[in-house]
């Protein structure tokens, strides 16, 4: 079985960590992802631009509502995400108004990634 | 990461918001910070026993506000303070209603805390180091070493700004719309001046200085998740990153300056370009362009160029026209002449400045550049002149040092 597993934290406490802090961090999680990936159980890592980079595309109306900022409501779920080479923001909002046309409702919140290491540990 | 290196982050973080309603409920920047000062204390020890807080801005807001009325009650009457373990009997339930409570006001609160730093009459340096001092919680000797001061100096020009901004009598209640968007643009230019202080150093003080850089940074993303609309917010926020990203390569071993088009591109913090790019691509969405979006843009067109040649000057020598229109200063000018320079040569440049000298008889760029553009032309004579002439008003050692090395090149 795969796992997702997401990474959720203050961000105005991340974002008052020291580079030195912050690459401290990084380097600590890297040993725990190398060794996953020498076991052939890492899939892809990502971390993601602060929320300050986000756009969230309402999709449950016709035509969908743009949005800065991220995903605030609390009604509705996390149920999956996607990882999309886009050219930019206007290419990533096609893509997932495509996405909302085949599949309405709630909403895509869209953010850049800052950190990914695609994996190959997976089946 | 220790525990220690957590709290203090926790508490740079949530400092803002808490401060910014402390000081809401006792309308007094010293009791504000104050309360904030002892909540601190207080999360120091409770914290590594009892775990952290959920949400460690909304335990300092209520702490700090039970102290504070405790010491004002105590200083009436000697009423006793009640026991320690009543404090840390806060759970998550008790924060959770304060959090509620604040919720409503917290945008509006950080706002004001921010604002009033950027009162008219105080000087920009002034400004720069209230704001390091009351909403980022620097320490007087931090801020004295990033402005070369001494601490005692620095100590008096805080409690003078501190004063000024009493007298000016923010109002506590929650602005108006169009009130709401002078200050977010007031606050805007003086988290810009924070970046500049930190930015404009050179290589020896830069240790000291930079975390200015940061620190505007971090209160501008702060900001931006309050007005997460505004595209000038985004547009500054992502020039700063954008500039910021050059830092590792824009000093020589020697200290001397490395201007953009001899910096080791690589040495760029590809992080900061990506976030600053991110954001600078959601502002453009709003059609609503701004002196912080159009700099930004010109950011972005160097930040995307993989080396010097491929820069689109074209496209800066348009950008630069515009911020002509949006907020004509000789200095934007000045800069758009090394764009002119690069697409139609030194003397069309030359042309563009000349007309400024009246205006920048003082300025180092402006002899630093007219140098550069006459010694292009062959006028080395002239251009010996402007050199020594930007050498008598440079700031900086590093200043100085980039323009011996002009001035050697003419010999040489």
């Amino acid at each position: 079985m795969l796992y997702a597993i997401l990474c959720y934290h203050a961000e105005e406490v991340v974002g008052s960590w020291s580079r030195e802090e912050d690459a401290a961090v990084m380097e600590k999680l890297a040993v725990v992802q190398e060794r996953l990936a020498r076991d052939g159980r890492l899939g892809p890592v990502a971390r993601l631009l602060p929320t300050t980079a986000a756009t969230t595309l309402r999709k449950d109306r016709e035509p969908g509502i743009v949005l800065d900022g991220p995903f605030a409501e609390t009604k509705e779920q996390l149920l999956g995400f996607y990882v999309v080479e886009c050219e930019n923001l206007e290419q990533a909002l096609d893509t997932a108004r495509e996405l909302g046309r085949a599949n309405p409702g709630g909403a895509y919140e869209i953010r850049p990634i800052a950190y990914f290491q695609p994996g190959g540990g997976t089946p | 990461m220790t525990d220690l290196d957590w709290m203090h982050a926790a508490l740079a973080g949530a400092r803002p918001r808490a401060v910014g309603a402390l000081l809401r409920y006792f309308r007094d920047l010293d009791t504000a910070e104050e309360a904030f000062q002892e909540a601190s204390l207080r999360a120091l020890t409770h914290w590594p026993r009892q775990g952290p807080p959920r949400d460690p801005a909304a335990w300092l807001i209520l702490v700090g506000r039970n102290v504070a009325l405790d010491a004002g009650r105590r200083s009436r009457r000697e009423t006793p303070l009640p026991p320690d373990e009543v404090l840390s009997d806060l759970d998550d339930a008790e924060a959770a209603l304060t959090e509620r409570l604040d919720e409503s006001h917290y945008r509006d609160d950080i706002l004001r805390l921010l604002f009033i730093c950027c009162h008219p009459d105080l000087p920009a340096t002034q400004q720069i180091a209230l704001a390091l001092r009351i909403v980022s919680g620097l320490s007087v000797r931090r801020i004295a070493r990033a402005f070369l001061v001494g601490e005692s100096a620095m100590e008096q020009r805080i409690t003078r700004a501190k004063a000024r901004v009493a007298q000016a009598r923010v109002p506590f209640e929650a602005p108006g719309p169009v009130e709401r968007a002078e200050r977010v643009a007031a606050v805007a230019a003086m988290l810009y001046l924070v970046f500049n202080e930190g930015y404009s150093a050179d290589r020896e003080s830069s240790p000291a200085r930079a975390p200015l850089c940061d620190e505007a940074i971090r209160l501008g993303r702060l900001l931006l998740r309050l007005f997460p609309a505004e595209p000038e917010i985004m547009g500054l926020v992502a020039l700063m990153l954008l500039q910021h990203a050059r830092a590792a390569a824009r000093f020589a071993p020697d200290g001397s300056v490395v201007l953009l088009d001899a910096q080791d591109r690589r040495l760029w913090d590809g992080r900061m370009i990506a976030e600053g790019l991110a954001l600078l691509d959601k502002a453009m969405r709003h059609r609503a362009p701004g002196p912080y979006q159009v700099q930004a843009a010109i950011a972005a067109l160097h930040a995307r160029s993989p080396v010097a040649e491929e820069t689109d000057w074209a496209q800066i020598d348009r950008l630069y026209a515009t911020l002509e229109i949006m907020q004509g200063s000789p200095v934007v000018t000045l800069n758009r002449a090394v764009a002119v320079a690069k697409l139609r040569g030194p003397a069309a440049a030359l042309a563009l400045i000349e007309p400024l000298a009246p205006r920048l008889s003082g300025y180092f760029h402006f002899f630093g550049v007219k140098g550069a553009l006459l010694s292009q032309l062959g006028r080395s004579d002239e251009a010996r002149t402007a050199f020594d002439r930007a050498i008598a008003l440079a700031t900086t050692a590093a200043e100085a040092a980039h323009i011996r090395q002009h001035l050697d090149r003419l010999r040489g």
